[in-house]
């Protein structure tokens, strides 16, 4: 599904590299964890992956089902199945949750070629998804994020996911600002979503996320570049630790 | 400061002015008097740093080409209103509706002009004098000096079926000066649409006044003409409990000079006033100028200045917006707000917010911005999967949102958001 091929990546504005050989793959209906210590290129990679200005690629390559990602425009890696669901959610004040998402669902199917979704399936679609995460209405007609609390915006993320319905899905500290019940609600959502079809990459500070999505695989990142990989095992390692003896282990300089 | 004496024009003579009735003749006369005092606006005149009035004022019109529609419906056109047809700033009868409804008196100005008793006698020049302190406006005493046409109409009830103003522009050298009188009884309610270009240049003053407890709302889309220019004047008294709410959209027009005097001196009134304006530079020269003043003097009464500006390819747009508080005006809430959004590096805004405030209990502030599209947002927008153009015209119509939410009427905002759309795509690029 997705392959990350010795990938580089500087800041374009400066003289910065931040990521620095990622090696990378993630099967189908498989859920891979990265978790890493602050400022090793974690979020960056997730950048990267879905196209935000800024970051320059001098080596290395990403590609989905084949296809190369890098040469593609943000709304052509959504439109190809990819999806991230942002650390922090951006507020657009003046355009309706509803509108949003309608015009987005729209648009990839058209960038698809497929037939647009008429707005009386669209309003049962989206009813559906939101019941189940217990999003109400309000929230529906609402502008895009604001005023949404960091738990709402987080379930909006994960109604988002499921309206596109992705083959691709990076969460990005999906957990940050999130109490527990709250994490269990978007925990629930994203589980809701795993099939034999779909990915996920979990980026993650903490551990207690992946005890409510449970990864098949865990990775280390450091520096810029996976540094460890193992099972679920890897997380609990982390949880017990710390971040230290693994890089010590792996001789990286946090 | 500059303190030479500005040359003032020789006062326009009586044979130059329109054959009116006494009450008129008189009222063009103390305009005429009014404009020889004040003189014709320079560059020099503050209030006329950033438009240059030259071209205003000369003697003949630039030519302005007829835009065309292509047999495109106009904005306005599905909505059941009573229609008043000008066309290059004459009345056009056969074009019109009949000039009555239920709750409406109407009559075509040079018919009231004529009449030597008339109603429209207090308000005629009226509201527009009073409007000339503290910031003379000359272009509206010249204006009711030598005002052609136009309607007078006196709302006795409240009436559902909007009266829409159509100013058709179809002599690429027409030079138009229209004046408007709107009386609105106690307890009245009127809606006023207005759109087209109306002229190559054109003058035109509306002199609204508000009785205790009407309601005068006004919507006005100003024409897709991109040689034209035009210097209009909205002079409102608003009375207790009055509500004004006026919303203006420009897209495209080489030179525009809105200037709205908003004159609250009832309790518990109400005055809203806001626009949205586009302009493309590419497409023909854009610039645009709102200029507000609204006058609190009374209590509780609340007054709104809520103007955005997208400007792309040298366009440019202007804002001067004053709230002054007299005294004793207590409980006054007023806020302005005045943004842009330049869409490139060459388009230009300018911003002159001013709060002059003589009472101190009061709520009063404004908000001035000139901002690029929010990046983060437009990548927010297309990593959902929504293309570039399509997500900038959505943050463009929601940057606008606040504008015309001052619109009351839903199907008139919608056929507005419909017009603004339609321009977004059409200028993509």
């Amino acid at each position: 599904m997705l392959k990350i091929n010795n990938l580089h990546v500087k800041l374009e504005e400066e003289d910065k590299r931040i990521l620095k050989g990622v090696d990378l793959e993630v099967p189908a209906g498989s859920v891979h964890a990265i978790m890493g210590p602050n400022g090793s290129g974690k979020s960056t990679l997730s950048y990267v992956l879905s196209g935000r200005d800024g970051y320059e690629v001098t080596e290395g390559g990403a590609t989905l089902d084949g296809e190369d990602l890098l040469d593609m425009d943000p709304e052509e890696r959504a439109a190809a199945g990819l999806f991230l669901a942002f650390q922090y959610p951006v507020e657009i004040p003046g355009v309706g949750n509803m509108t949003f998402l309608r015009t987005a669902v729209n648009a990839q199917r058209k960038a698809r070629g497929e037939e647009e979704m008429s707005a009386a399936d669209f309003l049962k679609f989206i009813r559906a998804k939101a019941k189940e995460l217990k999003i109400d209405a309000d929230m529906l007609k609402r502008p895009v994020n604001v005023g949404f609390s960091g738990g709402e915006k987080k379930r909006n993320e994960i109604l988002q996911m499921a309206m596109l319905e992705p083959k691709m899905c990076i969460l990005d500290e999906t957990d940050s600002g999130l109490d527990v019940d709250a994490m269990k609600l978007v925990s629930e959502g994203v589980n809701a979503l795993r099939n034999a079809g779909r990915s996920f990459l979990v980026i993650t500070h903490y551990q207690r996320l992946l005890d409510h999505i449970k990864p098949d695989v865990v990775h280390i990142m450091a520096d810029g570049r996976i540094v460890k990989s193992g099972g679920p095992e890897l997380a609990l390692e982390v949880e017990n630790n710390g971040y230290a003896d693994i890089l010590a282990e792996m001789e990286v300089e946090a | 400061m500059n303190t030479a004496p500005k040359k003032a024009p020789a006062l326009i003579s009586a044979d130059a002015r329109p054959v009116s009735g006494a009450w008129a003749a008189e009222a063009r006369a103390d305009a005429a008097a009014r404009l020889a005092d004040m003189g014709l606006p320079t560059r020099r005149d503050e209030y006329w740093k950033w438009t240059r009035p030259d071209s205003l004022i000369s003697a003949t019109p630039d030519m302005a080409e007829v835009f065309d529609y292509e047999g495109e419906s106009l904005v306005f056109h599905a909505i059941d209103r009573l229609k008043i047809v000008f066309v290059d700033g004459v009345f056009d009868a056969d074009a019109s509706d009949e000039l009555d409804g239920e709750g409406l008196e109407i009559e075509r100005l040079a018919s009231a002009a004529g009449k030597d008793i008339h109603w429209a006698k207090d308000l005629y020049g009226v509201l527009e004098t009073k409007g000339q302190t503290p910031v003379v406006r000359p272009l509206a005493a010249h204006n009711t000096a030598m005002a052609t046409d136009g309607v007078v109409i006196r709302v006795t009830g409240k009436v559902s079926r909007p009266v829409s103003l159509i100013y058709q522009h179809k002599d690429a050298n027409s030079d138009a000066i229209l004046h408007n009188v709107v009386r609105l009884e106690e307890g009245a309610k009127l809606t006023l649409l207005e759109n087209g270009a109306a002229a190559a240049r054109l003058s035109k003053v509306t002199e609204v006044d508000i009785g205790p407890g009407a309601e005068f709302h006004h919507v006005r889309a100003q024409g897709r003409d991109h040689d034209r220019q035009a210097v209009t004047h909205m002079f409102t008294r608003v009375d207790t409990g009055a509500v004004f709410k006026s919303f203006t959209m420009t897209v495209n027009g080489k030179l525009t000079r809105n200037e709205c005097i908003i004159d609250i001196v009832g309790d518990d009134a109400i005055a809203h006033v806001a626009g949205a304006a586009l302009g493309d530079g590419a497409a023909g020269d854009f610039h645009h100028d709102d200029t507000v003043f609204v006058t609190h003097d009374a209590v509780s009464c609340e007054s709104r200045q809520v103007f955005k500006k997208v400007l792309k390819n040298g366009a440019k747009g202007v804002f001067q917006g004053k709230i002054l508080v007299k005294p004793g005006a207590q409980k006054t809430d007023g806020y302005q707000k005045s943004q842009s959004l330049l869409l490139d590096d060459d388009a230009q805004f300018l911003a002159k917010p001013e709060l002059e405030i003589y009472a101190d209990d009061v709520a009063c502030s404004h908000g001035s911005t000139s901002g690029a599209i929010d990046e983060e947002a437009l990548f927010y927008l297309r990593s959902r999967g929504v293309p570039t153009h399509i997500a900038t015209d959505l943050l463009v119509l929601a940057f606008l949102a606040d504008a015309i939410e001052e619109i009351e009427d839903e199907a008139v905002a919608a056929e507005i958001i419909d017009r603004l759309d339609a321009w977004l795509a059409r200028r993509r690029g």
